[in-house]
């Protein structure tokens, strides 16, 4: 089987997780081909251990992201198992190659081994399953659930000219003000629920936050009743995030919220109620209210920081 | 314009998952629901309905119990409930061949479905069906506006949101939108218990289900975690805090 990495970008270089994509083809016993859509990090992705080689996918289709034309620009450069990240993205432009080749796609895996067997959560991680694929396949993997690869390497590049049909186009860009990191980007989240008591006391969590370089999210209660923008929202209608570190103070943790975050490396629960589900997925506990652990918490971390 | 919507009936997001011989109990459910995001895309459905005098077409791909649902889609405004019965099918590829058939067998102009369903997360759905029937799709959008013969559609970018168009046939896969699923009223129930459900089979369709290169081994409950620490009081925040630099290695 040959393993084809379509590579994620951020700005202008390779987004981390295609590190781990090509880490864990490698881990396959595999020399993936890494392709680069709009030639973006093709630089950076020679130089990745494990890397065949790169193709740099030039083309106009790359200026918007259009899922139908980057799928149709990319899906014929593929071999037959083809890894993308399970990003938005990568979901989309995945479910496309497949539908094209008629080959499975298996979204969202953390494991993969020798088959290809592999494991993804199912019901926002109530359960788990465990798929064995014969034949080529689209596999899209979790961000942070493989072991990225080194870049001491140097893979030859070729450069391909790509052209398809754009149906997108974009009419009106709005940007949000928003400096803070995104939920699923963030290593360290630091999220707040109904216990928080008001909206404005959210501003406590956003310090913490700034000093420790963390995202602010929300539980679906102060999202929907405090009206509390959708994207912080991490549960099972909102963001399943898998951080290092997630502390959750004032969620007593319903069945949905641990669906989003019950995957997260380590969690800090800080919460009143001593009975609180929060504190059976979490690996440090402190049963205190908000108000009296935030301005602990906080110097503990500025101190830590200076 | 007929406006289809895709939708899967799902374990309810409150419900308890429980595994028995390697398998997800669906017996043991206690209440079966429309996946959520699947409701915001009937919810821009009905009103772009309204908005154009259109036609709704609600379809799933299920076993009987999903019929319930279409009812319950009914009950909201939706014109022609498809049925599609299957059981068990693995791989995400048939059902998405199946629901390409069937939007191009009621000659749909727009397709609208959720972003992933609430019990397999894939989100492979609505993509899937684009590049089946030759559409262009975006995915995460939280309402569709129709108007000078072109639909435009609100999706998230890099630095906000992005207001897009879109040339010809369309399936928009959503997050949360806009506007919550209305409520049914009195008159939508009872009329909705007397709207015929039609029922097509995979043969109809003219789709024939494959033997799949997939295969699920087997399902099973999430790993254990093991028990935490667990301290009472805020005095101990220090003392964590240094735990979660020291045994952690996080901070």
């Amino acid at each position: 089987m040959d393993f084809t990495v379509i590579a994620e970008a951020n700005g202008d270089s390779l987004h981390p997780t295609t590190y781990q994509l090509i880490g864990a083809a490698a881990s396959m016993g595999s020399n993936p081909t890494v392709i680069c859509p709009n030639g973006t990090g093709a630089e950076e992705a020679a130089t990745i251990n494990g890397v065949e080689k790169v193709i740099s996918v030039n083309g106009d289709c790359f200026n918007i992201f259009d899922g139908g034309a980057w799928a149709s620009s990319l899906s014929s450069l593929c071999g037959d198992i083809i890894l993308i990240s399970a990003s938005p993205n990568g979901r989309e432009i995945g479910s496309r190659i497949a539908a094209k080749k008629d080959i499975p796609v298996i979204q969202d895996v953390t494991s993969m081994t020798e088959g290809i067997t592999v494991s993804r959560p199912i019901y926002s991680g109530k359960a788990m399953e465990s798929l064995t694929v014969t034949g080529s396949a689209v596999i899209t993997l979790r961000p942070n659930s493989f072991e990225a690869a080194l870049a001491e390497n140097n893979a030859p590049i070729n450069v391909v000219d790509q052209s398809a049909d754009v149906k997108i186009s974009i009419q009106e860009a709005i940007n949000k003000a928003s400096e803070r990191l995104d939920v699923t980007e963030a290593d360290i989240i630091i999220s707040g629920g109904r216990g928080m008591g008001t909206i404005e006391n959210f501003s406590h969590l956003e310090e913490i936050a700034d000093t420790i370089g963390a995202a602010v999210g929300a539980s679906r209660a102060v999202v929907d009743e405090w009206g509390m923008p959708h994207r912080m929202q991490v549960g099972q209608t909102g963001k399943t995030v898998t951080p290092s570190l997630y502390i959750a103070v004032g969620i007593s943790g319903a069945i949905q919220h641990l669906a989003g975050m019950r995957s997260s490396k380590y969690i800090l629960a800080i919460n009143k109620d001593p009975d609180a589900p929060i504190f059976g997925v979490a690996d440090y506990g402190i049963v205190a209210s908000w108000e009296d652990a935030i301005p602990s918490l906080k110097s503990a971390l500025s101190e830590l920081q200076s | 314009m007929n406006i289809s919507v895709l939708l899967k009936q799902v374990p309810d997001t409150t419900a308890k998952i429980s595994i028995s011989n390697g398998k997800v109990d669906e017996d043991s459910v206690s209440k079966w629901s429309m996946s959520p995001y699947d409701e915001y895309a009937l919810e821009a459905g009905l009103q772009l309905k309204e908005a154009t005098g259109g036609n709704l077409i609600a379809i799933t791909c299920g076993p009987e119990r999903t019929k319930k649902m279409l009812t319950d889609a009914a009950a909201v405004g939706a014109d022609t409930l498809v049925h599609i019965p299957i059981e068990g099918v693995k791989d995400n590829t048939h059902v998405q061949k199946l629901l390409a058939a069937a939007v191009e067998r009621f000659d749909s102009s727009v397709i609208l479905c959720g972003k992933q369903a609430a019990d397999t997360n894939g989100g492979s759905t609505g993509p899937g069906v684009a590049e089946l029937i030759g559409a262009a799709c975006v995915t995460l959008v939280s309402e569709v506006n129709f108007s000078d013969g072109k639909f435009t559609t609100i999706r998230p970018s890099n630095s906000g949101i992005e207001k897009v168009m879109v040339d010809g046939l369309s399936v928009f896969a959503f997050d949360k939108g806009s506007s919550e699923l209305r409520r049914p009223n009195v008159r939508g129930i009872m009329m909705a218990k007397k709207k015929p459900i039609e029922s097509i089979s995979s043969d109809d369709l003219g789709v024939a289900l494959d033997s799949s290169s997939l295969i699920i081994n087997s399902q099973s409950p999430p790993p254990e975690k093991p028990a935490g620490q667990k301290f009472e009081g805020a005095e101990h925040v220090g003392e964590v805090v240094l735990k979660l630099r020291n045994e952690a290695n996080v901070i």
